[in-house]
């Protein structure tokens, strides 16, 4: 089996989060990146069929030289060779449309991407690869098994999970759960240095599709301080979500 | 020229979610000049969408069970069967499935977690949150279809006194070799996507015997309930309950948190609530600068308290 593991590079979830150029673009001075929480939850995956089931894994990223430590690290994970798309990243429609070309390109069994990157939240990266590849799509999954072309795997819907059966190609939008946060691993010593000699292969954008374009940035007005209310006092928190807030 | 709407139902009945999206889509179409048009998947009372603005109403009785690449094949049809230009979709799990299918179907832009109706048709700008609830983004749609996905409880549900003329659709519908085998649900609690109230509780409750007094004061609230990172990650309760960063977002009206600390990444997934209400026996813990109600105190009494006085609240005003 053949697995193709789409890497956003985000600012980790600690990040304070800025913007500059008049709040026209996201500051990245000072913020840490890291693998996409949903990404390594399916990278982790995928090293479990590549070690119970013989799968290759190719990881790829869609960004400039910058993203290039977090695909090394996806290497220093598992990951057997890495493809960085060189191309900006205005919207999830042009994303989707150059790991399409990657996708074509590798002739893949299953593709794993994060259900969305917590950047943007978007969500749509996984779908429209999947539509513009006609390949069957899960998203929110939480269980992926795979036996010969059938892949069995769990949806959380809201509410609830459902099971779904379908065949490959497929692809998934991944999130905790397909893995338990215990099992995600931390790169050893070896595994660096193997990354570093593992292929990282660069490619040019074949084409330019974005169809939204993000023109500022805003953040949430500062809130007033809290009002405490003594804990002996719960009629007096109960009037206040009825009279003040009127929530209740 | 039209606006279209995807308003979902769960066995027969529209969700609240399909409400307000109607209700968002109505605003649209009236600052466009033009109508409402809503898909349904065999529900009952279609009629009742007149109620929240809508002016057609598509229903396709033919299709079966949820499967998003056919629906998302309807709603393309539908939307080429009116002109519309617009596609209103809600947050819902099944619509944000559904949501980038249809957009490479349509040639169309999406644009997901929007909080507001567009604050320009020409270039059509919405806004929209963005880092999780950090931040808010204006992005601009440039393709001729435009998609949005509209935030739970960011709209509201808006009554309107007009009746929607309803017809019967029955696009010839792809296929798929996806299908559903089981489902796993339950249908008498109010899921955390349709909530207008959650009932959240952390490490602070010390082991998952303790969650009875948290579904209690739920179920008096018509809740829903939710639990920290930590607690999912221990097993206490389901990994669908888990709020925050890398969990559920949550934009309820009302967000109660009960021993729940307040890391950045738990604030950053409630951000977009409107009242949220912070009990914790730590006076420092960070919650308490995130929220606008808080008692410092301990939940095992201070809860039990605060349900025996909203019942008594209740039965006032019921």
């Amino acid at each position: 089996m053949k697995i193709l593991v789409c890497i956003s590079h985000v600012p980790d979830t600690t990040s304070k989060i800025n913007f500059i150029e008049d709040d026209s673009k996201f500051d990245s001075n000072g913020v840490q990146f890291v693998i996409n929480p949903n990404d390594e939850f399916g990278l982790t995956r995928a090293m479990w069929f590549k070690e119970k089931q013989n799968a290759t894994i190719n990881v790829v990223s869609v960004g400039g030289p910058e993203t290039e430590p977090t695909l090394r690290k996806a290497l220093a994970i598992g990951a057997d060779a890495a493809i960085r798309v060189n191309a900006s990243t205005p919207d999830g429609y042009s994303v989707a449309t150059h790991l399409t070309e990657v996708a074509r390109k590798g002739n893949y069994d299953l593709i794993i991407a994060g259900r969305e990157s917590i950047d943007y939240n978007g969500g749509m990266v996984p779908g429209m690869l999947a539509a513009m590849l006609d390949a069957n799509f899960v998203t929110n999954c939480i269980s992926l098994e795979v036996e010969g072309t059938t892949a069995i795997a769990i949806r959380e819907i809201d509410g609830g999970k459902e099971i779904l059966s379908t065949v490959l190609p497929l692809v998934i939008g991944g999130q905790k759960g397909l893995v338990e946060e215990s099992d995600l691993r931390i790169p050893n010593m070896r595994g660096i240095m193997m990354a570093r000699k593992k292929p990282l292969t660069v490619v040019e954008p074949e084409s330019d599709n974005s169809a939204t374009n993000s023109v500022s940035f805003e953040k949430p007005a500062a809130r007033g301080a809290v009002k405490l209310v003594e804990a002996d006092n719960i009629d007096e928190l109960i009037n206040l979500l009825h009279n003040e807030a009127k929530v209740i | 020229m039209s606006v279209l709407v995807y308003t979902e139902s769960d066995q027969g009945n529209f969700k609240k979610a399909a409400l307000e999206a109607a209700s968002y889509g109505k605003a649209i179409a009236d600052a466009m000049g033009t109508t409402l048009t809503a898909l349904t998947f065999k529900a009952n009372d279609v009629s009742k969408l007149g109620d929240y603005g809508v002016d057609k109403v598509l229903n396709i009785d033919s299709v079966n069970d949820f499967n998003a690449k056919i629906y998302a094949d309807a709603i393309k049809k539908a939307a080429e069967n009116e002109s519309a230009t617009v596609v209103v979709l809600s947050a819902s799990a099944d619509s944000k499935y559904i949501a980038p299918l249809l957009a490479v179907g349509l040639n169309a832009g999406y644009v997901p977690n929007v909080v507001a109706t567009p604050s320009n048709l020409n270039p059509f700008t919405v806004k929209r949150t963005a880092f999780t609830n950090k931040a808010f983004c204006n992005t601009e749609i440039s393709t001729p279809i435009k998609i949005v996905g509209v935030s739970n409880n960011s709209f509201g549900i808006v009554e309107k006194d007009a009746a929607a003329q309803i017809e019967a659709f029955a696009p010839n519908l792809t296929t798929s070799s996806t299908s559903v085998t089981s489902i796993d649900k339950a249908n008498d609690k109010v899921t955390i996507a349709d909530a207008e109230v959650v009932v959240s509780a952390g490490r602070g409750l010390k082991g998952p015997e303790n969650w009875a007094m948290i579904e209690e004061l739920a179920d008096i609230l018509g809740a829903a309930t939710a639990c920290s990172k930590p607690v999912s990650d221990l097993g206490w309760r389901p990994h669908s309950e888990h709020v925050g960063q890398t969990g559920k977002p949550v934009a309820t009206n009302l967000y109660i948190a009960i021993g729940i600390s307040g890391a950045i990444q738990h604030l950053a997934g409630i951000n977009a609530s409107k009242v949220k209400v912070v009990i914790n026996t730590d006076p420092d813990a960070p919650f308490f600068k995130a929220a606008d109600y808080g008692i410092v105190g301990d939940a095992f009494e201070v809860v039990p308290k605060l349900i025996e006085k909203l019942k008594v609240f209740k039965a006032q005003n019921a």
